[in-house]
């Protein structure tokens, strides 16, 4: 039995089977060098583009690149677009991150918007002639806040006492809320038959948000940055931001302190549930000032990633809305001026995200190379 | 260079995981016919160093000969063609085959699979060494001593004749320890090389013929057995001269703390966890809960926190002017709000007692966050706390800011005890408080118990290690399958008794029947 040839004969005393050692960074990095990592990947993310602009459509990638940016900053108008758009991804983005932290996987944002949109709609559509701005407007904003909390209690509440899963919960909740809407689509079609709303109280413009400064989008983005610095200050300084992360990490820690695990999956998810629906109601008060099925643009998703992407943080978050706001309408723009279809905007997307995600890797791990001592051998 | 009896030799090993080297430069020989025991604090490189023999891990450097023939083993079957088994820590079968159905398992035996035959050579094994094992005997059924035997069985069934054994009596009762041993001497009496992995000393003086001491990875040195003694082995161990005895100070101000009456816990899966369980505690002393691992410990000092329902009971906290409030049905804020300070240590440190990802800072505000009308938090006096305990239990931490699951086992402990007790409990409840710690830790640990007792705590200590509760606790309670078996003078009771009482109740219960 001792005989086994195969592996008497081999004379060194290791094999390497990886040259490259990962090892998780313990201590964390230096943050100038955890920037300078993000930014070498931004730049590698450009020129990688750069290539393949180059090679598949065979334009100069500089001047795709200043047409990407002249879609964002081109003119005052341009730039109030990726502020208006700004505020309301970042809305929604600070809106999951409550819930994110907690461990509840709230994709519900979709849903929680709609319902918010809705309500906002309804108020403005059945009370819009009947009460004066000052009173309707409030009406307008607590309805709206509490279809939003209620979206989010229900699969917190399940989740809570039955233990179900809510990412599958809350994403059901979506179709729910989007069948709502087209059903009172119908319902409130102008003119009968058209299957839109159209814009709601054009005349009147009851319910619509005031202008600040004489800018339409100014308003929104005051709101939501003051939000940002409420949600920060929440999640980082309060009893409820503390018992959030403790929940997030270890349920069975919140117990032993003795927090009701159940109350704070509810009150956090009504939290998330309600700033998803202020974002639906700015939208349709604010700037849209009409109710469709496709009023959220997916925000509730895109959230998710740019909430992720900040790493929960929302002062971070201001920048990473604007990178994902920065290159759709750098897409959109290099697709009308080069006549490229969409999908080549969108390959570069990709690519760019690729970079800026993928570069974390570089960031939470160290890559060495193995110990070798041949000598020995 | 190599003599004759030498069964493996180990030359120059070194494993290293990212920063952490686990064993530098090892050498060492394994020989026929001889218990060898390896001795190492946690962390030392003891099991590192024998996986590394067993074919999970490749060394990253260094040579292993057997019989004096250089190999390389690169798996767990490469190890077992030259004859080597390793019985882990954690058992690894198969809980829904027969003992037959796991040893076999894997194995590719010329004509077919032949269960009689099988059981034959498992019956003619447990003959030659002692064991007592039935092949037919289903592994869910088996306790975890059967489970153990049976995963000897299986190595010694393909042919081992070295082998190793990661801390093999963790898990049993002193009882059980003595058949083990007892089986262990006889094959080495038939020549097999047997080598065991613990930090036991008395075990060590007990059954093995040669020591190896381990310590951070490095060999420190080896020692005949019989020329050696407790005392000296833990200082190769430790590395400087340390004090094996545990204070045990008198009980002074001996009161009626806590009172449990006829306590029942039913889980959520309908199983009896605790069967009408009495006792009381006093303060000033420690009361010590033995019994093997499962027997309702977690659940009874879960329930007295109040993190665990009850079905029926009591459990009375008795004050000071004589007066008592029941804690059933009470939850941890609760019994707070009644002015009860109530400390618990529990045995998940870190998925309980405390959040890993946060910083010591922040788990000190565990206890301390909702101090305060407001809705903000009070950030500085955790944050002062936190520095304290630092101090006055020298805890090791680069800093407050540090996220506790990068800390040592020891220095873990050291920050969850520390806060406990910072409360100034009346009630001290510990869950297996030393366990994975070094003796310095250990020690300490059990200098902040006796510091609590003599404050006029009552200190409720759940162990595991028979002579640290017989030298440590006043009084120890055993526990078996939920029920109490027995209530004792820690001082007069010997580890024999205990071991019975730990498996009494399921022998009287077979007698009934």
């Amino acid at each position: 039995m001792n005989n086994e040839p195969v592996a008497a004969k081999k004379k060194r005393s290791f094999t390497i089977r990886n040259p490259f050692m990962l090892t998780k960074r313990t201590e964390g990095m230096a943050g100038y060098k955890s920037w300078g990592i993000r930014l070498i990947a931004l730049l590698l993310a450009i020129v990688v583009c750069g290539l393949i602009t180059l090679l598949i459509t065979g334009l100069n990638p500089f001047d795709v690149y200043s047409t990407m940016f002249r879609g964002n900053f081109g003119t005052a108008r341009k730039t109030w677009v990726v502020l208006k758009d700004m505020a309301i991804l970042l809305c929604v983005s600070l809106a999951v991150t409550p819930a994110f932290k907690m461990r509840f996987w709230n994709i519900g944002g979709e849903g929680q918007i709609l319902v918010g949109a809705l309500a906002t709609s309804a108020c403005m559509i059945l009370l819009g002639d009947k009460l004066p701005a000052a009173l309707l407007i409030p009406i307008m904003f607590i309805a709206a806040l509490a279809a939003g909390a209620i979206w989010g209690i229900i699969p917190a509440f399940f989740k809570a006492y039955w233990r179900t899963n809510e990412t599958l919960f809350t994403l059901m909740m979506n179709y729910v809320a989007l069948q709502l809407v087209s059903f009172f689509i119908i319902v409130w079609e102008v003119p009968k038959g058209a299957g839109q709303i159209g814009i709601i109280n054009q005349s009147s413009m009851a319910g619509w948000l005031p202008w600040v400064g004489g800018q339409q989008y100014l308003l929104n983005v005051i709101i939501v940055a003051v939000l940002t610095a409420l949600v920060y200050v929440y999640l980082k300084y309060t009893k409820h931001g503390y018992e959030i992360s403790v929940v997030g990490e270890s349920e069975r820690t919140a117990k032993y302190i003795g927090i009701k695990v159940p109350k704070v999956l509810i009150r956090t998810m009504a939290l998330s549930g309600a700033l998803c629906a202020l974002a639906g109601f700015l939208k349709v008060a604010g700037t849209d000032h009409t109710l469709t099925t496709t009023i959220t643009e997916g925000y509730g998703f895109t959230a998710v990633m740019v909430s992720w992407m900040a790493n929960f943080n929302p002062i971070a978050m201001i920048f990473t809305t604007f990178i994902i706001v920065f290159l759709d309408k750098g897409a959109g723009e290099i697709a009308s001026i080069f006549r490229l279809n969409q999908s080549f905007s969108e390959i570069l997307t990709g690519i760019i995200l690729f970079f800026i995600i993928g570069c974390e890797f570089f960031i939470r791990y160290k890559i060495s190379l193995r110990h070798s001592e041949t000598k020995e051998a | 260079m190599i003599e004759s009896d030498v069964a493996v030799a180990l030359r120059g090993i070194t494993k290293i995981f990212g920063k952490t080297v686990a064993n530098h430069k090892v050498s060492l020989d394994i020989k026929r016919g001889e218990v060898l025991a390896i001795l190492g604090e946690n962390g030392s490189g003891k099991t590192t160093l024998m996986n590394a023999l067993a074919g999970i891990y490749a060394p990253d450097e260094g040579h292993i000969y057997i019989n004096g023939e250089e190999v390389e083993i690169t798996s767990p079957r490469i190890a077992f063609s030259y004859g080597i088994g390793m019985i882990h820590q954690h058992f690894k079968l198969v809980d829904v085959l027969t003992a037959a159905e796991n040893i076999i398992l894997g194995l590719k035996e010329p004509g077919g699979m032949n269960l009689k035959k099988v059981g034959l050579r498992v019956e003619e094994i447990c003959e030659a060494y002692g064991f007592d094992l039935n092949p037919q005997k289903k592994v869910y059924d088996m306790s975890v001593s059967e489970k153990q035997t049976l995963e000897i069985v299986k190595v010694l069934y393909r042919g081992a004749d070295i082998l190793i054994l990661d801390e093999p009596t963790a898990v049993l009762t002193p009882q059980e320890t003595n058949k083990l041993f007892a089986v262990l001497k006889n094959m080495r009496e038939d020549g097999k090389a047997i080598v065991i992995i613990t930090h036991k000393l008395h075990e060590v003086m007990e059954i093995s013929d040669r020591v190896a001491v381990l310590r951070k990875g490095e060999y420190i040195g080896e020692i005949q057995t019989s020329k050696t003694n407790p005392q000296e082995l833990t200082n190769m161990m430790v590395g400087r001269a340390v004090s094996l005895n545990i204070d045990r100070p008198e009980p002074q101000n001996r009161e009626l703390r806590i009172e449990v009456k006829n306590l029942n816990v039913v889980s959520e899966d309908g199983i009896q966890k605790l069967k009408d369980v009495s006792f009381q505690a006093f303060s000033g002393e420690i009361l010590g809960i033995a019994g093997i691992s499962g027997s309702g410990q977690k659940e009874l000092l879960e329930a007295i926190a109040g993190l665990q329902k009850a079905s029926s009971g009591e459990i009375l906290f008795i004050n000071d002017d004589g007066t008592s409030e029941n804690l059933i049905g009470r939850n941890p804020v609760a019994i707070a709000q009644k002015g009860i300070t109530l400390s618990f240590v529990p045995e998940d440190r870190l998925g309980m007692g405390l959040v890993g990802n946060m910083d010591l800072s922040d788990n000190m505000m565990l206890r301390s966050y909702r101090k305060g009308s407001g809705p903000f938090t009070d950030r500085k006096s955790p944050h002062a706390l936190a520095e304290r305990v630092v101090e006055e239990l020298s805890v090791m931490t680069p800093s407050i800011e540090t996220p506790v699951r990068r800390l040592s086992g020891g220095n873990v402990q050291k920050v969850l005890v520390g806060r406990e007790i910072s409360l100034s409990p009346r009630v001290l409840l510990t869950a297996y408080a030393v366990r994975g710690l070094d003796i310095n830790s250990s020690y300490t640990i059990y200098d902040l118990l006796n510091r609590q007792k003599a404050l006029g705590v009552a200190v409720i200590y759940v162990g595991e290690d028979l002579d640290v509760l017989l030298e440590l606790c006043d009084r120890i309670l055993v526990l078996c399958a939920g029920h109490v078996t027995g209530v004792v003078d820690g001082r007069s009771i010997t580890k024999e008794e205990v071991g019975l009482l730990m498996t009494q109740h399921g022998k009287e219960e077979a007698a009934d029947e």
